[in-house]
């Protein structure tokens, strides 16, 4: 079974429900449906290996996932914000294929490389007048690949990842409720096509029955206008969005936002104080707080809202503390908490987060890295505690090894953002003759406060852990480095502080 | 046994369902054995099995041992060895993404 049946199921169940809005055009389930089939003879016919979106979202992504799915042949959309080297290198290893967007780039960066490429509006057009095509039975059907992301290449060279059809609908059949949402929800997706977040919200919510609201470019505005406008019930943020919808708010942007239910949240790790000043600003809107990665189909862990209300309200630290956890596995998926030598450690012992489940690929195009027993490394550090809730320390590769003492960057920056006058902050190794690694911090200061003393950060620290936490290196900037999905680009932040 | 992620469909009605786990090795709908492919012309459909399917629906057998999501609704209603399945619960989880 291909993830083609999740579109097949919704548009045999309501076919003239609406799917999706775009740009103030509507597509029912049948229509959408009806044109990925067609989408799916011109793919085949094209003879190329992939189909590749360079575009923000729009009608085409969903048109694009779903035809290449019935086609059998892996959909790879494209970060349109690289830079024109990096780009035209991912293009090279996608070759040769049709690339739905921006034609025009293709032709400058990548001419030699015998792609087809054409524009949004052409590849629509050019599907709809296509016949439509017969579904593709093959029997290995479940084991061919859906879809193939470049890893953002935080720390390295982008990783080709892919998903297999067996991860992707082992996530959606076990994770969401066929056409469980009423006619009158609707999801606001605003998350890149080229992220899985953009490709897993487009699946369960045409599964559920819930019209997908397309949001191309994020602004705080936009975003509350279109609630309004559309009366949107869900929505899908990553942190720095929910941060500057609150900034927006506060500042007097007003929309009328009482059809939103529910906010999901991940992508990054949420700051304390802006998951609390949203539970306070929005006291009826359900919040979760989603954790997953590409290689796992999306999320494999969540913080669900009764979670975060008992959390919000209790006064007991540790069950305060769960409001900055993840929540627990999804009953589909096991995790585990292991140490270097593989041994699955105790609660509140940090060690590299493991998974395994179906939805879990854990494979790249070179190689695959699950274990002989299914489990699948994230890179990720964290701990659980005693009630089997899941903590992010930071990626396992961002732990600073200080003199053979394992340091969590995590522990430092959340004792520097409890400081009054500081707005943002991140710990990372930087060189150090003595012990091979020392602490460099980097710290924003809070607009209309004073810049605090190095020895008063230091000895805040000091008093909070120890003396081996204590920074070498303090720098003040005006702000961090994030990609665009809210993510801390750590090495920009040690290249600056070895530097 | 049945291939999980394999697709079968109903000879007497329009029925068709994926096999999550099954270690039977046929299910029935409308009391009549499903096959890869429909026959041409329906199969009569037995009036005990004839209570409907519904999309999206697990049915699951009373020992667990058979799981199959209904994928297109039909007349019919599943069965192994004229056992009736029945709907599994489903627990809701929050939207996540």
């Amino acid at each position: 079974m291909k993830i083609s049946l999740l579109l097949e199921m919704a548009a045999d169940a309501a076919p003239d429900r609406v799917a999706l809005v775009c740009n103030g055009q509507r597509w029912t389930y049948a229509e959408l449906l009806d044109t990925a089939r067609r989408a799916a003879t011109l793919i085949r016919e094209s003879g190329v290996k992939y189909v590749s979106l360079l575009d923000e979202s729009s009608e085409a992504a969903v048109i694009a996932l779903f035809g290449a799915a019935i086609a059998g042949v892996p959909y790879c959309p494209l970060n349109y914000r690289l830079a024109d080297a990096d780009l035209s290198a991912l293009l090279g290893r996608i070759s040769p294929a049709l690339i739905v967007g921006d034609s025009k780039r293709v032709a400058r960066i990548a001419a030699a490389q015998g792609h087809r490429a054409c524009s949004r509006e052409q590849f629509v057009a050019l599907s709809r007048e296509a016949a439509a095509s017969s579904e593709d039975e093959s029997s290995d059907e479940d084991a061919s690949v859906a879809v193939q992301l470049f890893t953002s290449g935080t720390t390295a060279a982008p990783k080709a990842a892919i998903l297999r059809h067996a991860n992707l609908l082992g996530y959606i059949l076990n994770s969401v409720e066929f056409a469980a949402a009423g006619e009158d929800e609707a999801s606001l997706v605003v998350v890149p096509p080229y992220h899985i977040a953009g490709i897993s919200a487009l699946m369960s919510s045409i599964y559920a029955g819930r019209r997908i609201v397309l949001l191309p470019a994020f602004s705080p505005a936009e975003w509350l206008s279109l609630i309004e406008a559309e009366k949107v019930t869900n929505a899908f943020v990553v942190p720095t969005m929910l941060t500057r919808i609150i900034d927006a708010m506060e500042a007097g942007t007003r929309a009328d936002i009482s059809s939103l239910r529910a906010i999901a949240y991940g992508g990054g790790k949420m700051p304390l104080e802006v998951i609390r000043k949203a539970l306070a600003l929005f006291p009826s809107v359900d919040f979760t707080n989603a954790y997953g990665l590409t290689e796992t189909s999306s999320t494999i862990a969540l913080l669900g809202p009764e979670d975060h209300r008992t959390a919000f309200a209790s006064d007991d630290p540790a069950v305060q503390a769960r409001l900055g956890s993840l929540g627990k596995p999804l009953p589909s998926v096991e995790i585990e908490i292991r140490g270097e030598d593989g041994a699955v450690l105790p609660p509140h012992e940090t060690g590299e987060i493991y998974v395994r489940g179906e939805q879990v690929s854990g494979e790249y195009r070179e190689k695959s890295a699950l274990n002989e027993q299914g489990w699948f490394a994230t890179r990720d550090a964290g701990y659980m505690d005693e009630g089997g809730y899941l903590f992010l320390s930071g990626r396992a590769d961002d732990v600073i090894v200080r003199g053979g003492e394992n340091i969590s960057p995590g522990e430092i920056e959340e004792v520097l953002l409890a400081h009054p006058a500081i707005a943002d902050a991140c710990a990372c190794a930087v060189p150090s003759i003595e012990w091979g690694e020392a602490i460099g911090v980097a710290v924003v200061v809070k607009q209309g406060h004073d810049t605090p003393g190095e020895t008063e950060l230091k000895e805040l620290i000091r008093g909070r852990l120890r003396s081996s936490r204590v920074p070498d290196i303090i720098a003040f900037l005006d702000a961090l480095p994030y990609n665009e999905m809210g993510k801390l680009l750590r090495r920009e932040v040690k290249a600056m502080l070895s530097g | 046994m049945l291939k999980p992620g394999s697709r079968l469909k109903s000879a007497t009605c329009d029925t068709e369902v994926m096999v999550i786990r099954c270690d039977a090795d046929a299910i029935e709908c409308g009391g009549v054995p499903m096959g890869e492919a429909r026959p041409a012309d329906p199969v009569a459909m037995d009036p005990a099995h004839a209570a409907g399917t519904l999309t999206g629906k697990r049915y699951i057998n009373s020992d667990g041992t058979c799981e199959l999501l209904c994928v297109k609704a039909g007349r019919g209603s599943l069965s192994i060895g004229g056992h009736a399945l029945a709907v599994k619960e489903a627990k809701p989880l929050p939207a996540s993404d």
